[in-house]
């Protein structure tokens, strides 16, 4: 992880690149709980549904040590060398 | 709740309630201390809780709710009803220190001034301990609430101070670091040349990445303080901090000590007189011309000689960039956006260049322009194309050498426009200085007024013809006597236009002009400012 300063006047949020939608599912799932109450529950749910509409993926279930901080960025390369999208929940 | 609560580290505080008290903690007395947002249903539901214990315990003990936001406080107030102190923290410089993660973060602190670990979110058992371990110890009858009527758990909201918008500003605050400036973090994943050119920080070279280690450096090459407004920038009209000149001359790729000159072309170039926003705009392609002129120009090692206009040094070249960075940046000047300009040129890089004083046999340009000799300056100019090269190796005579020199001029815009009311830029070279001086002293005015002579034409030939349509109307020039087009009219409406400064190595007769933009109030008016070293 590199950190820089914005050498803009910060009127813009930083843009982030949306990967293409390709409109179908390929690969390894990855369902990421950011550690916030009850994303578990949400996650279970998801989970059964992604289950049964796509029973050829596999699905693999991810945490983060708390919703306060970023994701360590082990845990992100991670994710990212083994599936190929990527849910993550919100609890609130 | 956590399972492994936060540590949570009370420390003193001085804050003001909403009826402007101040109130300190510790207080001398048992105290609850409640952490609270407006915007969180948990902080909402234990409110009147807080209420009720304040009325129960206050004549033992203080109750406090310290809120995160001025205006979330009174909505809590009147919203509940509340009369216990409530303080503002929106500054969240508390909120940080005690260090908790999410709202309402309860601390109780006995008589003893021995604090309990912090509660968080709403854990009905908890609060129910909490208020019969207090009553117990401070002789009260047990707050009046319904406790069945609560739910049993609810999860708190994080804390406002850990926005990541808003938690590295304070952390900065509370190390006294210099910077405020956003951080980007780029994952080790990717590629952080290729982050700063898809983001648009780049004129399309590549960029020192801008790591705070970077900036903190960069600003070592100032006094001032990194939060002093050195400009307001157009197009945007962005307040460009000492810390934003900073991170863009880090990116540029400036050393420390070249920061003072960036910050003094800054301020000269978003001055109306100079009108950054119109250079960038028009059509035509303008950029800013830097001149530096003092002793700053050897200290940090500019080049004024062999190839001072051209590639190689590391001062003139990133000085000039930075300041295109901070205009492109901060104020948001992009080709295709505010930047109008047909071809552009490369000037738009950087163009940054010193006088070469020693070599010059007249008073240097900021001491012309009423600097002493021992300041150091920055002057800019509008110039839309350049440096054009004048080559003459055969004059021998002073005033053959200054006749090139106005030849030279004369295909500014076009040579057949005359009488131009805009700046050019003389930049002449040492050997040709020497010519001009070879039968003793050759005045800037002398070498001024003998460019004009050289271009003085007839007006007859500057009426638009099957050649050039460009010039006087033929219409016009219909009515004008044969006397009236035989008039005689030099390059420059005045020689006031025509700057002059020497530059260049010691061998080859080549020297240079720029050539100007619209000069004046409609347009640009040259700017100098003395740079702060």
């Amino acid at each position: 992880m590199t950190t820089i300063l914005d050498p803009t006047d910060e009127r813009v949020p930083v843009a982030r690149q949306i990967t293409p939608r390709t409109g179908t599912i390929e690969g390894v799932i990855g369902l990421l709980d950011i550690s916030k109450p009850r994303g578990n529950v949400l996650l279970d749910e998801l989970e059964r549904l992604l289950a049964d509409r796509f029973p050829d993926n596999e699905i693999r279930r991810y945490a983060k040590p708390t919703f306060t901080k970023p994701c360590p960025s082990d845990l992100r390369l991670k994710i990212k060398s083994e599936c190929s999208v990527l849910v993550e929940a919100l609890a609130d | 709740m956590t399972d492994t609560p936060p540590a949570g580290k009370p420390s003193a505080f001085t804050l003001q309630d909403l009826a402007g008290e101040s109130r300190s903690f510790p207080t001398g007395r048992p105290s609850l201390i409640c952490f609270a947002k407006e915007d969180c249903a948990t902080c909402n539901l234990v409110a009147p809780l807080l209420e009720a214990f304040h009325r129960t315990w206050g004549d033992h003990a203080d109750v406090w709710m310290v809120a995160q936001a001025r205006d979330g406080a009174e909505i809590l107030r009147d919203r509940h009803g509340l009369t216990l102190p409530i303080l503002d923290d929106s500054g969240l410089r508390t909120s940080l220190a005690w260090d908790f993660e999410s709202v309402p973060a309860v601390f109780w602190t006995d008589a003893g001034g021995v604090t309990a670990p912090v509660m968080e979110g709403f854990v009905k058992a908890e609060w129910e301990a909490l208020a019969a371990r207090v009553s117990a110890a401070l002789g009260t009858p047990a707050p009046q609430v319904d406790w069945a009527s609560l739910p049993d758990w609810r999860p708190g909201c994080g804390s406002k101070h850990l926005d990541p918008e808003i938690h590295d500003r304070l952390i900065a605050e509370a190390e006294g670091s210099p910077i405020r400036a956003r951080r980007i973090e780029i994952a080790a994943s990717d590629d952080i040349d290729e982050f700063m050119f898809d983001q648009g920080f780049s004129d399309g070279l590549p960029l020192v990445p801008p790591t705070p280690e970077r900036v903190i450096r960069m600003l070592s090459g100032t006094t001032r303080n990194p939060q002093d407004i050195v400009a307001i920038v157009p197009p945007n009209m962005a307040p460009a901090t000492v810390e934003k000149v900073a991170i863009n001359a880090v990116m540029a790729g400036c050393r420390p000590e070249y920061l003072p000159v960036v910050i003094a072309a800054l301020e000269a170039v978003c001055t109306d007189d100079f009108n950054m926003h119109g250079v960038n705009a028009t059509t035509m392609g303008a950029s800013p011309v830097l001149v530096v002129n003092g002793p700053i120009r050897h200290r940090i090692g500019m080049n004024m000689k062999l190839a001072a206009l051209g590639t190689g040094n590391r001062a003139n070249a990133t000085i000039g960039r930075a300041v295109r960075l901070v205009v492109r940046n901060l104020g948001g000047a992009r080709p295709g956006g505010v930047d109008r300009s047909t071809l552009s040129n490369p000037m738009k890089f950087t163009m940054c260049f010193a006088e070469w004083e020693e070599g010059s046999p007249w008073d240097p340009l900021h001491v012309e322009r009423g600097f002493r000799r021992e300041d150091s300056v920055v002057t800019a100019f509008a110039m839309t194309s350049g440096p054009v090269q004048i080559v003459d190796q055969e004059s021998r005579q002073p005033d053959q050498i200054a006749g090139t020199l106005g030849l030279g001029l004369e295909g500014m815009f076009l040579p057949k426009i005359h009488r131009m009311p805009v700046d050019a830029l003389l930049v002449v070279c040492p050997e040709h200085v020497q010519t001009l001086t070879v039968d003793g002293a050759y005045p800037k005015d002398r070498l001024r007024a003998r460019i004009q002579e050289v271009t003085s034409r007839p007006l007859s030939e500057m009426v638009s013809n099957e050649v050039s349509g460009a010039g006087i109307p033929r219409a016009s020039a219909a009515r004008m006597t044969a006397d009236m087009l035989a008039t005689l009219t030099p390059k420059f409406a005045d020689g006031k236009y025509i700057h002059i400064v020497v530059a260049g190595s010691e061998a080859g007769k080549f020297s240079a002009a720029f050539h100007g933009w619209v000069t004046g109030a409609m347009g640009s008016t040259v700017v100098s400012r003395k740079i702060d070293c």
